[in-house]
């Protein structure tokens, strides 16, 4: 599908289904019992007592109102749904927070997470850990100060997790990222809103995800595919970009140094590091000042014999381009911009591995291969010049599909 | 700090000695049968009030390099069912039958001033361990279970004299096992051998009741705050292993992390933390680029983390509220004796 750019009030994606509450009751299982809180006093040992003595099939519903918590919430329990009235009716508040490292922590498979909102946790929102088959759907994560380093850093952060959906839902304000899916297999990020954080959605040290139908707006960068070194899994690949509206990722880096986002060029669109077999297509960027998409490897001195710092295999196709590399913020970027008529070219590669690497783009727009041929090279040292990146750029990584029971969950 | 307990479980016993009728033996049934138990009194572990009655069938132990807890005074007891046994594994873990029992009060003040705040207990049944918060009542007349946690008003006096109020975090039955987990099961931290310290009749008796490998295996492992137990570098990585490595170990909670502080990682550099960048921290980098630069402490995320108490930022992430101001400045003097690259 070839789409025209139209500028960002043609939105590709579906419109965010804030879903009513009569479909809400047809989608609850006839056989759970639903466990009822209220919002109001000692809604922390009430929420808490009930995520803790649910059994497997049971619905904690969250009532109305605002659920004002001292700690971090968790649960523990397989096949339990946490269902609010909605993600501006059932507000998760974390801004009295005393402890714990994150709002609300899962730890157990085939949980629904629907909704509800999550504000001001002093970590991380919402993360899920070793939970395989989770659903997080028509949720809202904010930190409602806006975008601030003393934010948490993850909006929605499943890690070590296989079958990961992540539907209709909006953060805002994240530290590090919006939505992260860390060290995870089988993954669909979709139909959802990412602004205002430093990186909008990150996949990092993935296996197979399909981040699509999204928009990621004012954020530092749109969406990030990475890889780091030093962990249990790495090597992402098969990662899937598209149909996602990516404009305007204009908010300056505001993540705590030394984490790897912090490296991210304010107005970086979509950014690809240290991975393989990544197709970017049917796309719609406009005005990320940096660039619409980078390819790069890792920059940074690392010890590890089993990581890969170069990317492989891209295929860039049919995105469309709009006003781009106006405002570059990475080292040399002014210098470039100068050298290509005033604004860096929309697709930059670092050039590493050359030929070999396999990065193809049939976007009808310039390319800058940075021209260097290790992925730590200084930007100083690099032969820039425009490329063409010819051979086959058409899709090919099969569709990423859930198991039928996550769809249905959201149904 | 150790002949100190020592003469305080002379004391302790002592003061048996001369108690009237022996409690009644503890209920089995209770700890093996499924269901949450409300009440602390049900299983039988203490007579009267409080805990300064242990059931006879309890054996105490402590731990050479315990975990930090808002400087909180923690009682351990371990219970083996009668005609079962423990291992002690050749790795010097300690392996508990089906029965078994561990149970952990937490309060202030030494002696006879102690006054119990929570006790936990882990209660090894069929089907795995079991972890459980109880809170006492202000009359200490019994605990009662509170799966949701609570926060309590303390007042603690520093070893440094400073008295500090804080909100006590009793930990919820999840908190419990974000700690306790290995694979997603709940599992005992504190008995590794080589970590607990007994006196001579404790051992005894947890010998009667424990199998022990061919391979000798003593509990002399370091005290992290005596430096005539080890080196600086052997008590450090203790202090760090007792402190974080039940989540920061391939199994545990911090896996995703890649730092890694249990014994079997030690040799790893990067994993150690030494060079190695933050991966999920934020804010919690402090924005610093390694968990430990080495020789530079003021440059090591470990050391902004361990010197907070802000969520997001504080580790561990759970179960303190207070900086451990002399742990701090061990991993501090630790980091200062490694060399750069």
């Amino acid at each position: 599908m070839k789409r025209k750019f139209a500028g960002p009030m043609s939105l590709p994606v579906r419109s965010l289904s804030f879903v009513s509450l009569a479909a809400l009751a047809l989608a609850t299982p006839l056989a759970a019992k639903d466990i009822v809180v209220a919002s109001g006093a000692g809604a922390q040992e009430r929420l808490q007592e009930a995520l803790i003595m649910a059994q497997p099939g049971d619905v904690v519903l969250l009532g109305d109102g605002r659920f004002e918590l001292t700690d971090g919430l968790s649960l523990d329990v397989a096949g339990v749904t946490v269902k609010g009235a909605g993600p501006d009716r059932s507000v998760l508040s974390f801004a009295g927070q005393l402890a714990a490292g994150e709002g609300l922590l899962v730890t157990s498979d085939n949980v629904v997470l629907r909704d509800f909102a999550v504000e001001d946790s002093k970590g991380d929102a919402i993360k899920s850990k070793g939970a395989d088959n989770i659903v997080y759907h028509n949720i809202r994560v904010e930190w409602t100060g806006g975008p601030k380093e003393t934010n948490g850093a993850y909006g929605i952060y499943p890690v070590e997790s296989q079958n990961v959906l992540i539907d209709s839902v909006l953060v805002i304000g994240a530290s590090d990222a919006g939505i992260y899916v860390g060290q995870s297999r089988n993954i669909i990020v979709r139909d959802s809103i990412a602004r205002f954080n430093v990186a909008g959605i990150e996949i990092e040290n993935c296996f197979n995800a399909d981040v699509h139908d999204n928009v990621a707006t004012r954020n530092t960068g749109g969406i990030l595919v990475f890889d780091l070194p030093n962990l249990p899994q790495q090597g992402g690949h098969n990662v899937r970009v598209f149909d996602n509206l990516v404009v305007v990722n204009d908010t300056p880096n505001f993540a705590p140094k030394g984490n790897i986002v912090a490296s991210v060029p304010t107005g970086t669109g979509v950014m690809v590091m240290a991975n393989r077999d990544i197709e970017i297509f049917d796309n719609v960027f406009e005005g990320n000042g940096s660039s619409n998409i980078m390819v790069i490897g890792y920059r940074q001195t690392f010890d590890d014999p089993q990581y890969q710092p170069m990317v492989r295999n891209v295929r860039i196709s049919d995105n469309a381009h709009g006003k781009t590399g106006f405002a570059p913020q990475f080292a040399g970027g002014e210098m470039l911009a100068a050298a290509f008529g005033g604004s860096v070219p929309p697709i930059i590669w670092d050039g590493v591995g050359g030929a070999g690497a396999s990065i193809v783009s049939s976007d009808d727009v310039p390319v800058l291969n940075l021209g260097m041929t290790r992925a730590d090279q200084p930007i100083e040292t690099a032969q820039p010049s425009l490329a063409q990146l010819t051979g086959d750029a058409a899709p090919r990584l099969p569709k990423i599909v859930m198991p039928a029971a996550m769809e249905a969950a959201i149904r | 700090m150790i002949a100190l307990r020592a003469i305080g479980a002379v004391a302790a016993a002592a003061a048996l000695l001369g108690a009237q009728p022996l409690p009644d033996p503890v209920n089995d049934s209770v700890i093996v049968d499924p269901g949450l138990p409300r009440q602390l009194s049900q299983f039988g572990f203490f007579a009267g009030k409080g805990v300064s009655t242990p059931n006879r069938a309890l054996i105490r132990y402590a731990l050479r390099t315990p975990l930090f807890s808002d400087y909180a005074d923690k009682q351990r007891f371990m219970y083996i069912p009668a005609g079962s046994r423990a291992q002690v594994k050749e790795n010097a873990d300690v392996e508990f039958p089906v029965g078994s029992a561990l149970i952990k009060t937490f309060g202030y003040g030494s002696g006879a001033d102690f006054r119990p705040i929570e006790t936990r207990v882990l209660l090894r049944r069929a089907s795995g361990w079991e972890a459980l918060p109880y809170v006492w009542n202000a009359d200490l007349t019994d605990a009662d279970l509170k799966v949701a946690g609570t926060r309590l008003p303390i007042a603690v006096t520093k070893p440094s004299g400073d008295k500090v109020q804080i909100s006590y975090a009793v930990p919820n039955k999840n908190q419990c096992k974000e700690c306790h987990a290995n694979n997603g099961r709940v599992t005992p931290i504190g008995p590794y051998f080589p970590n607990m310290d007994l006196t001579f009749g404790e051992l005894r008796r947890f010998r009667s009741q424990a199998n022990f490998p061919k391979v000798p295996v003593v509990n002399n492992g370091p005290v992290w705050n005596d430096p005539a137990t080890g080196s600086l570098d052997a008590r450090a990585r203790a202090y760090l292993m007792t402190n974080c490595a039940h989540c920061h170990n391939p199994a545990g909670s911090a896996s995703n992390s890649g730092l890694f502080l249990n014994a079997d990682a030690a040799s790893d550099r990067v994993a150690t933390g030494i060079y190695k960048r933050p991966v999920a921290a934020g804010r919690g980098s402090g924005g610093h680029d390694f968990a430990i630069a080495p020789g530079d402490p003021d440059r090591s995320i470990m050391v902004h983390r361990m010197s907070s108490t802000e969520p997001g930022v504080a580790m561990p992430e759970v179960g303190r509220s207070m900086v451990h101001d002399e742990g701090v400045a061990l991993i501090r003097e630790w980091i200062s004796s490694l060399s750069q690259d």
